[in-house]
């Protein structure tokens, strides 16, 4: 994607937009809360999550390490399973290998479970280009697809949407109106995707994860949706990201744990389904033909990466989502790339090798871990968000304003004497705009913090200026160690000596 | 055996009071604390922002400060999170790496220093007031300090601890983020300071004034009379006034 698929605009434009649009807002808190709350009580009850968290990653770490062995297992044991196995090393590739198909089969009609990858290929105006009808059949995704927009979210992708804008989008497809109930609403999908399921000649579906040890392809769902795609029409196309790669069912049992618990705070998913290969004689439904289409699109960049790699560990749970603080302000469709959130603001611009082109989604974050606590892989994306920016400042691509900053800031900070006479310059530059101890002027570089708050000013004294005198007085008073204190202290040392890591 | 004060930069330049706060509770445990004065900022703000050089120029400062120290003690869990960070920073420097990896295994947050060094788990301080605590992210989730305040603030006396709704949710500050990403963080912060108000604390605490320089300033900003202050601040008043 480049930046002409998002018209020029910024992460601080779109945001804006989304912090102006209350019900948006109250949508996405709404949800999220929910979601969090949902995963907090699953692992709660499952107990021993910090350790399933580690089990779930090492079996990640594992599998990317390994990820040709295990994708040319895959590969070969799909095709003795009667699976046509193509490899895609760019979007172009993937969309390309999928019309083919669809053109071959002379495919009028497609109906498609929800997968974030195809989102990347921008695949449905690619088969819509061709004339084929394309129908999103997970209930988010419709509600999406209707309105003409992207997921703002992983795995609740009309999440920006409340029931009345959803009650309204319906209604237009319906020709009638629609009274804005959750059953009534969900009951008319239901309705129209059943003619849609019997009527499509090809299912496409994604990949949840995909077993290196059978070639085998696990789909996780809620709505029985991706079970209707993959059974009812003819002929089935699923896309994969090529890291969706785990070696065996017993691999399988750990990320069934994991998945659905943080994704939505459910013990299992609704419908999981195990798929090896197209209909054999003996089965009653599947498709005839079955083809499996593998995407590298920038994946594979991130091998070898050791600041990136453990990007391919995620299982796409949008945990991190529900867990950020700045998603919970600002919604998906901000972060202005297919995949949103702290995942999202590092998957983009590493997938796409164009840090310069994302510079600012890795500015949207604080920093402030919540997306690690939360990820069942421990994807550290809060280091990742710090090694985008300084890639980008190493090109050369930093903002102009903040380098000379960061030039000041390291002249001052070398050396504790020019410190301290920039507290100095600092203390009589601030007597224009200190008034009882606040800064409350909005004027320059004071208007983004002073919109919202009030600055203190620097103290009369530093800390340092005090400290002579201050130090002189409690030496006079100090107390005597307690003996058993400085053993340990003592002792403490002497472990970190020895080579021991140190406290916790 | 040479324990060191970190002050951070913010605490010398704009809040001294904590780190008398913490010198002088300390001194009643009978360490002396000493202050390396050619310490002047963790590097953090270039660091975050990307600016690896000029934040090495900066933590220089910090690795030279306290090479001779046994312990390091900061009034703030992401200043020391920021030492954790220096292993990575100096990776490709054979001698600076080796000193950063010292200095991280002897850095303390305050909370962590009083509770897991000197076995201090009440300090016997009283402090009769509604009090909320805000739980910094880098403390809590990068260097897992949860307990250590939590077990302090149980044991004063005449404390009412409130909490504090979606206590765990950053307040917005992110450093430079507050100022590049104004519109995100005054949001985030507008809400974290409803929080607060939703309480109905009448003190504010945290273990971190950069954290609590932004709640404080959103309140001050809606003219809510909350107090805020750091722990260590709180904790030497309680025993103070006991």
């Amino acid at each position: 994607m480049s930046k002409t698929d998002i018209k020029g605009t910024t992460v601080k434009g779109r945001a804006e937009l989304a912090l102006n649009d209350d019900f948006l807002r109250k949508a996405v808190k709404f949800t999220t809360e929910r979601l969090r709350d949902g995963k907090r009580k699953a692992s709660d009850d499952l107990g021993n999550w910090e350790e399933w968290r580690e089990r779930g990653r090492q079996i990640r770490l594992h599998t990317i390490a390994h990820l040709d062995y295990y994708l040319n297992q895959f590969a070969n044991q799909a095709r003795l399973n009667g699976v046509h196995v193509h490899f895609a090393d760019t979007a172009e590739d993937a969309v390309k290998i999928t019309l083919a198909i669809a053109e071959r089969k002379q495919s009028l009609s497609v109906v498609k479970s929800k997968s974030m990858v195809t989102e990347e290929l921008h695949l449905n105006q690619a088969l819509e280009s061709i004339g084929v009808d394309v129908v999103e059949s997970d209930l988010g995704e419709y509600i999406i697809q209707l309105a003409g927009e992207t997921p703002s979210h992983i795995i609740i992708p009309a999440i920006h949407k409340n029931r009345y804008q959803i009650a309204d989008l319906l209604s237009n497809e319906a020709g009638e109106t629609l009274p804005p109930d959750t059953a009534i609403l969900a009951g008319f999908v239901r309705k129209k995707l059943r003619e849609k399921f019997l009527e499509a000649d090809i299912g496409m579906t994604g990949c949840n994860f995909a077993i290196a040890e059978t070639g085998s392809m696990v789909l996780f769902e809620n709505e029985g949706n991706a079970r209707m795609v993959s059974t009812v029409p003819s002929t089935q196309i699923t896309l994969m990201g090529m890291e969706r790669i785990i070696p065996s069912w017993s691999d399988l049992e750990v990320m069934a744990t994991l998945l659905p618990r943080s994704a939505t705070g459910q013990k299992l998913t609704v419908y999981m389904s195990g798929i090896t290969g197209p209909r054999r004689q003996e089965d009653g439904d599947g498709p005839d033909e079955m083809h499996i289409i593998i995407i590298d699109n920038g994946r594979s960049l991130q091998l070898g990466d050791p600041e990136f790699q453990e990007l391919l560990n995620c299982i796409r749970c949008g945990a991190c989502l529900n867990a950020c603080p700045v998603y919970r302000h600002i919604g998906g469709h901000a972060y202005g790339g297919t995949y949103s959130g702290p995942i999202g603001a590092v998957l983009t611009p590493a997938l796409n090798k164009n840090i310069d082109q994302w510079d600012d989604i890795a500015s949207a974050s604080t920093l402030c871990g919540a997306c690690y606590e939360a990820c069942p892989v421990k994807i550290p994306l809060h280091d990742m968000l710090i090694y985008l920016r300084r890639r980008k400042v190493e090109r050369g691509l930093g903002d102009k304003m903040e380098s000379i900053g960061m030039r000041g800031f390291a002249a001052i900070m070398s050396n504790s004497k020019r410190y301290e006479n920039a507290l100095k310059v600092g203390k009589l530059a601030q007597r224009l705009v200190v008034k009882d101890g606040e800064i409350t002027s909005k004027l320059g570089p004071l208007k983004g913090w002073n919109n919202y708050r009030v600055a203190p000013s620097l103290a009369k004294q530093s800390f340092r200026d005090q400290w002579g005198t201050m130090e002189e007085e409690i030496r006079h008073g100090i107390q005597e160690i307690d003996p058993l204190v400085s053993n340990r202290m003592e002792e403490i040392v002497r472990n970190r000596e020895a080579g021991g890591k140190g406290h916790d | 055996m040479k324990v060191s004060m970190f002050i951070t930069c913010i605490s010398d330049a704009v809040y001294p009071r904590i780190g008398e706060a913490m010198a002088r509770l300390l001194a009643k445990y009978g360490v002396a604390l000493h202050f390396p004065t050619i310490q002047t900022c963790c590097g953090q703000p270039a660091f975050n922002s990307g600016y690896w050089g000029e934040a090495r120029a900066s933590a220089k400062t910090i690795l030279e400060a306290f090479e001779d120290s046994d312990f390091v003690i900061a009034p703030s869990g992401s200043c020391i999170g920021m030492i954790h960070h220096y292993p990575k920073l100096f990776e490709d420097d054979p001698i600076l790496v080796a000193t950063a990896e010292r200095l991280q295994k002897k850095s303390y947050e305050f909370t962590q220093f009083l509770v897991q060094v000197l076995g201090v788990n009440d300090v016997g301080a009283t402090f009769p007031h509604k009090v909320a605590y805000h739980p910094s992210c880098h403390g809590s989730r990068i260097l897992g300090i949860k307990e250590e305040p939590m077990t302090l603030m149980r044991n004063v006396k005449g404390m009412e601890l409130l909490p504090l709704p979606f206590a765990e949710d950053c307040c917005g500050f992110g450093g430079t983020f507050a100022v590049k990403m104004s519109d995100i963080s005054g949001a985030m912060v507008n809400e974290k300071a409803d929080h607060v108000l939703e309480s109905e604390a009448e003190v504010l605490v945290g273990l971190d004034m950069a954290c609590l320089m932004n709640i404080a300033g959103n309140l001050r900003y809606r003219n809510k009379p909350i107090r805020v202050m750091h722990l260590a601040e709180l904790l030497y008043e309680g025993v103070e006034h006991a």
